[in-house]
């Protein structure tokens, strides 16, 4: 793969920040998005708008197909068994809510148990705090071991016969440990717990397969796959769907409304209800296509040799220190600066144009555990350059300088 | 923009060794403030005297380089000073970190000014200005008993 090539084709690396170029190493939060991407989105507006599933006249038939093409790619990106498993929502946040909604609502009751892990993002907390009030439920948590990986052995450990189901992240956003999800799910699923993945950090970078990986739920985030905001999708498995009740009411997800009842539509309508992110689905399928193209095997393959190179440099700098050192570790490198505070280092290393993230990550719990109030946090993407790794390493001696100054 | 003017070297000193750091027995006010943003947290404790004065403050928190200064240099100007004095040089700072060129007050020296102006770099960073005004909330809410915690996402 050849890199300046691929950075060409993101718009936003033409202008500087602070008279530099961008090194833009916040990924893990949102990637940057290629033309074709952003051109997709003005082209349908422009040429091909209209609502889906509605309208019967042409362009409205037009964009109904072009918004289920995405619908099948993602089916075949992820290798789901069939389309109606794809449901689209308005982000990876709003799937796990759904999940913790519905399933919560028809499945458990006072004295279950959640199982997640202290890797969590919030958005795999918090969705399924709410059942503690509403239902009487139980969280527990997996715990993390030194290196910031979760083991099979933590997560057996927490297993209870009031276990009903196990929500739990593909990769890190903190640590970038990679579970072995695989042989988690196996477990799960031996002691019929189903298994909600928050994909988010995973689907970026890592090649999926929903039949091989056999879990009941995963959450995507496209916006941190090269795609729009707004968006993002939740897989689950055709039973589920069925079997679940709908999330929300609306238009489009109804079978028949009467005064006395109403029916609700067929999957995946039955749980996109109301007007969609229309233009947003339609450009994420360019992101697929573009994901495609280079090869999610190529991109794995660019980023894990980054990554090392990433971890090999700031290991040699002794003022760096590196947070987590997982077993498989994803294209995230969490660190400190003894007697920085994770902000200062990065308004300091934004000045040379280097965009990172600062603080907890919406990860609290991990936070607390590791004993720090935040973190400095580099991440990657498909157009990141070992001169990009470089680069941050000579604005973290720079930010280092101008402490000890 | 430049960061000579937001890291300078008073702010780095006062950030690296904050001066009043920890809490007193005796005090009779205090407040807790955190930005839920950045995990910057900071509580403050005081003493005020039967006529009104700052007899004693100090903080205890942990936050970035400009709360941490801020802080510091908050506590060693607030030392010694009556309600109303408090009240001024508190409306005049943050003031002064949203819009005001130049500190207005006339109770303070012009070293005490100058001190209180290094913090001013932070104008130019718009993220940053919630990790100055941290503290200074934070007394506020000291001063007038405010029950609960200042939050940064809920001040102006």
């Amino acid at each position: 793969m050849n890199i300046k090539d691929i950075k060409k084709e993101f718009p936003i690396f033409d202008n500087k920040v602070h008279n530099n170029d961008l090194v833009y190493l916040d990924s893990a939060n949102s990637s940057q998005k290629p033309k074709v991407v952003v051109d997709r989105i003005y082209d349908f507006y422009t040429k091909e708008f209209s609502n889906v599933g509605r309208s019967v006249h042409y362009l409205a038939v037009a964009a109904t197909n072009l918004y289920e093409n995405t619908r099948v790619l993602v089916q075949k990106y992820i290798n789901a068994k069939d389309p109606n498993e794809i449901v689209f929502t308005k982000g990876a946040t709003e799937a796990i809510n759904l999940v913790a909604n519905t399933f919560g609502q028809k499945y458990l009751k006072e004295g279950d148990e959640i199982l997640i892990t202290e890797l969590e993002h919030h958005s795999n907390y918090v969705p399924w705090h709410y059942l503690r009030k509403s239902k009487g439920v139980k969280i527990n948590f997996a715990d993390v071991d030194e290196n910031g990986d979760i083991s099979i052995e933590s997560i057996e450990k927490k297993i209870t016969p009031k276990t009903k189901i196990l929500a739990i992240t593909h990769l890190s956003n903190v640590t970038g440990a990679i579970l072995p999800i695989k042989e988690i799910i196996q477990l799960a699923h031996s002691k019929n717990i189903p298994v909600l993945v928050d994909g988010c950090q995973g689907a970026p970078h890592l090649k999926l397969d929903m039949q091989d990986l056999n879990c009941d739920f995963y959450a995507i985030s496209c916006h941190k796959m090269y795609g729009p905001t707004g968006l993002g999708v939740l897989y689950a498995k055709k039973k589920w769907l069925e079997e679940l009740p709908p999330y929300q009411g609306g238009g489009g997800m109804i079978g028949e409304v009467k005064k006395e009842g109403i029916t609700f539509g067929d999957l995946p309508n039955k749980y996109e209800a109301g007007t969609m992110a229309t233009a947003q689905v339609i450009a994420f399928g360019e992101s697929i296509n573009f994901i495609n193209k280079l090869g999610i095997d190529k991109i794995e393959e660019h980023e894990r040799e980054l990554t090392k190179y990433g971890e090999e440099i700031l290991r040699k700098n002794n003022s760096v220190k590196l947070i987590g050192s997982p077993k498989n570790k994803g294209s995230v490198l969490s660190f400190t600066l003894d007697g920085i505070h994770p902000h200062d280092i990065a308004t300091i290393l934004d000045e040379d144009g280097v965009a990172i993230r600062a603080g907890h990550h919406c990860c609290q719990i991990l936070h607390e555990k590791l004993g720090l109030a935040a973190t400095a946090r580099a991440s990657l993407g498909v157009y990141n350059t070992k001169d990009d790794l470089d680069q941050l390493n000579s604005s973290i001696n720079k930010c280092i300088k101008i402490f000890n100054s | 923009m430049d960061l000579k003017d937001l890291y300078q070297q008073l702010i780095l000193d006062h950030g690296k060794n904050p001066r009043n750091l920890g809490k007193f027995e005796n005090f009779n006010k205090d407040a807790k403030g955190h930005n839920p943003l950045c995990g910057d947290k900071v509580h403050v404790y005081l003493k005020l005297d039967e006529n009104k004065k700052i007899s004693d403050i100090k903080f205890e928190g942990e936050g970035c380089a400009i709360s941490m200064a801020s802080a510091s240099i908050m506590t060693e100007l607030m030392k010694n000073k009556e309600e109303p004095e408090v009240k001024e040089l508190i409306d005049d700072f943050l003031k002064m970190i949203k819009d005001s060129p130049e500190l207005s007050s006339k109770i303070i020296s012009e070293d005490e000014k100058t001190k209180l102006m290094s913090l001013s770099g932070v104008k130019k960073y718009p993220m940053r200005v919630k990790c100055a005004t941290l503290p200074w909330h934070t007394l506020v809410s000291a001063m007038t008993d405010k029950p609960g915690e200042v939050n940064t996402e809920k001040e102006d």
